[in-house]
């Protein structure tokens, strides 16, 4: 164990360079914004994950986000365990029939300002699971969508990408207002 | 003559059912079955309903034989195999919600997947419309002095695929564990139903999105032996090189996950590196990092470049040097160990009467692994051992993953020495008759199976996914008695079962 600490000591850090803001996400974040008056946050995000009916593929990546390439903490984003403790829900899948109510349930939870990002192609309108007769088709059949992250599943830098323009947007916001 | 084939021969045999034999029996023959399986002489690979019959698919281990009994127009219901043998339980149930059959004297008639929510009633079956609001589900009782309920889930603290668990438990000792599932169900298989090959390749990539090249393949497995296509080599060794790389890259970011949950936080940011690795690989190599999409139903969508096979080379170099260090520290670090050993411990009599896949069923003494035994290509020419422990507990599962790590490694050294050449796809013959095919393909958590009937047109008339952890997910429970809570989610993680593949 202590080799290895020392290694870690010793070893340049392994992340990679700062995506920009991507223009797809930008634009929806637009209209996002101009939906409602948000409040300056500060430069932290608190992520509440909800799986409404994902592969578990998007998951996956959330997963990676954390992991010492990406380190999300850096860009002050954290997944927090209860959506008490959250800014932002990131919820993912075509949203089952069975998990609506739940999802439901998990926003009411969350306290306002909050901000729902839907996750992966499946988040936006069902994906390829779209017509089930046991799927909603989408996030926004249930809860209020502010900013879609496509990708099946999106990569971790994609989903950066993201977040990171829902982030810069608050702040602009907040100086202005 | 083999239990197996014994019954096959009751039967009136289906054509062109491939590669395995399918007969139609009669109830007597289908319940003998059933008694078989309880004797533990045949192991049950799969239960599953259509409007009108049920199929049941059948390994006699010894003999490395698979087949599929089916029991035609059970109008009026067909006697229940989970009457005898526990495991076709949840099996049952589902066929019930899903195909609308009823297995007689069930011993639980509570509904599995349907919650009461979808917009109609089995979706496979003659269907019927959805019955007004869901009906409470009444979870078993556990009775006695001092024992309290802890109800967790569908949404988890974590980021986690959503399923609940109620915990029974005496202060802090579980003293039952209920599962109840179904929160994903996303009807994948009605979604089949009248689908084209290339669409069916890519709903069964997102069945589970852990096993989406295991899945692929399984499916076009199934497909190409009821069409009788022979894929060329090139791609059969591809896909296989693409199965080692999703095991690897799944094993490495459990077993560091497991150490997580153990409060050992070191083991997951050295594994997570790795697991990253191997997926920004694939990504270079073969344009997805998980893969999907990969692999069609004819042979796969990209080939291995010069420089592909490179970059794959010194990944495999990359981890052979730097695992050695982390099963080292795996092994030395006593608080670790703490944890591990004599945790979340499976019986093997459990496990075999269950037919426990991947390594659940190997860390306690089952050792089938479906590249082992039924040996289809390429794994018939190359060499690979399949490591089986005996204790069952969370520290030998850790350790048949560590093991395969290894196995994979040098699966993945073989393949990209011996890569075939030539091309990788082939067009898929007109068949002018119904077909049906089979498949079962080892994913990194167990054997993935896949059942599928093809229309005259070469469309999808009835597809069936079977995920390992069908048979998995009940040892959770009976793997967590007797364990404190606090240990829960290192036994979990252990089993790592599937919830979308499950829910499908
Ligand atoms: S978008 Fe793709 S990866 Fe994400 S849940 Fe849907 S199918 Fe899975």
């Amino acid at each position: 164990m202590r080799k290895l600490l020392f290694e870690s000591l010793i070893r340049p850090p392994l992340t990679e360079p700062r995506p920009p803001v991507s223009d797809a996400a930008m634009t929806e974040l637009a209209a996002a914004v101009e939906r409602s008056a948000r409040r300056r946050l500060g430069r932290s995000l608190s992520i509440r994950a909800v799986d409404a009916g994902s592969c578990n593929g998007c998951e996956l990546e959330m997963h990676a986000l954390s992991n010492a390439f990406y380190d999300i903490e850096r860009f002050g984003f954290r997944f927090v365990a209860s959506p008490r403790h959250a800014d932002v829900l990131l919820v993912t899948g075509p949203v089952t029939s069975n998990m609506a109510q739940a999802l439901e349930r998990t926003y009411n939870a969350a306290p306002d300002p909050k901000w729902v990002v839907a996750l992966g192609d499946c988040g936006r309108d069902g994906g390829c699971f779209a017509g089930s007769y046991a799927v909603l088709g989408g996030v926004s059949k249930v809860v209020p969508v502010d900013l879609h992250i496509p990708g099946c599943p999106p990569s971790p830098t994609d989903i950066l990408k993201g977040l990171l323009g829902l982030l810069e947007n608050v702040n602009e916001k907040g100086r202005v207002s | 003559m083999s239990a197996l084939s014994h019954l096959i021969e009751k039967g009136a045999s289906a054509q062109h059912h491939a590669p395995w034999p399918r007969a139609v029996v009669d109830p007597a023959a289908w319940t003998s079955a059933a008694l078989e399986l309880a004797e533990g002489r045949l192991t049950l690979l799969g239960l599953w309903g259509e409007a009108r019959a049920v199929h049941m698919a059948l390994l006699d281990e010894p003999a490395s034989s698979i087949a599929v009994i089916s029991l035609e127009e059970p109008a009026d219901g067909y006697p229940s195999v989970a009457r005898h043998h526990p495991p076709a339980l949840r099996l049952e149930r589902a066929v019930r919600d899903l195909a609308g059959l009823e297995p007689r004297d069930l011993p639980d008639i509570r509904p599995w997947l349907d919650h009461g929510r979808w917009e109609l009633r089995h979706p496979l079956g003659e269907r019927a419309a959805t019955l007004t609001g869901p009906d409470p589900y009444t979870f078993l009782r556990a009775e006695g002095d001092g024992l309290h309920q802890i109800p967790v889930g569908p949404v988890h603290a974590g980021i986690i695929e959503p399923g609940h668990f109620r915990f029974t438990a005496n202060g802090e000792t579980v003293v039952r564990l209920e599962e109840r599932l179904g929160y994903v169900h996303k009807g994948i298989e009605a979604l089949m139903a009248g689908a084209d090959l290339i669409r069916g390749v890519q709903l069964a990539g997102r069945t589970s999105g852990d096993s989406t090249v295991a899945y692929a393949y399984a499916f076009v497995q199934a497909a190409e032996a009821a069409i009788g296509l022979a894929v060329p080599p090139r791609a059969v060794w591809l896909r296989a090189l693409m199965a080692e790389l999703e095991r690897l890259a799944n094993h490495l970011g459990d077993i560091g996950a497991i150490c997580n949950d153990a409060a050992f936080p070191l083991m997951l940011a050295h594994c997570g590196v790795l697991r990253e690795r191997v997926l920004q690989t694939a990504n270079n190599v073969f344009g997805h990092r998980l893969m999907r999409d990969r692999i069609l139903p004819g042979g796969v969508a990209v080939d291995l470049s010069e420089d592909g096979r490179a970059s794959l080379k010194a990944l495999l170099a990359e981890i052979h040097r730097r695992l050695p260090a982390l099963v080292e520290l795996y092994d030395n670090t006593a608080s670790l160990q703490d944890r591990t050993v004599g945790t979340g411990r499976l019986r093997g009599e459990l496990a075999r009467q269950y037919g426990a896949g991947g390594y659940v069923g190997r860390a306690s003494g089952r050792g089938f692994d479906a590249r082992g035994i039924l040996r289809y290509p390429p794994y018939d020419q190359l060499s690979f051992e399949v490591p089986v422990l005996n204790e069952g507990d969370v520290n030998a599962r850790v350790w048949i993953r560590i093991r395969e790590v290894d196995q994979s490694l040098s699966l993945l050294g073989q393949i990209l020495d011996r890569l075939p050449d030539g091309s990788i796809m082939r067009d898929i013959p007109v068949i002018n008759e119904g077909r049906e095919g089979m498949a079962l393909v080892e994913g990194f958590r167990g054997d993935v199976l896949v059942w599928l009937r093809l229309t005259q047109e070469g469309g999808i008339e009835r597809c069936h996914l079977r995920d390992p952890s069908w048979f998995q997910w009940p040892l959770l429970e009976a793997a967590v008695e007797g364990n404190i809570v606090a240990d829960f989610p290192l036994c979990n993680k252990s089993f790592n079962c599937s919830y979308s593949g499950h829910d499908l």
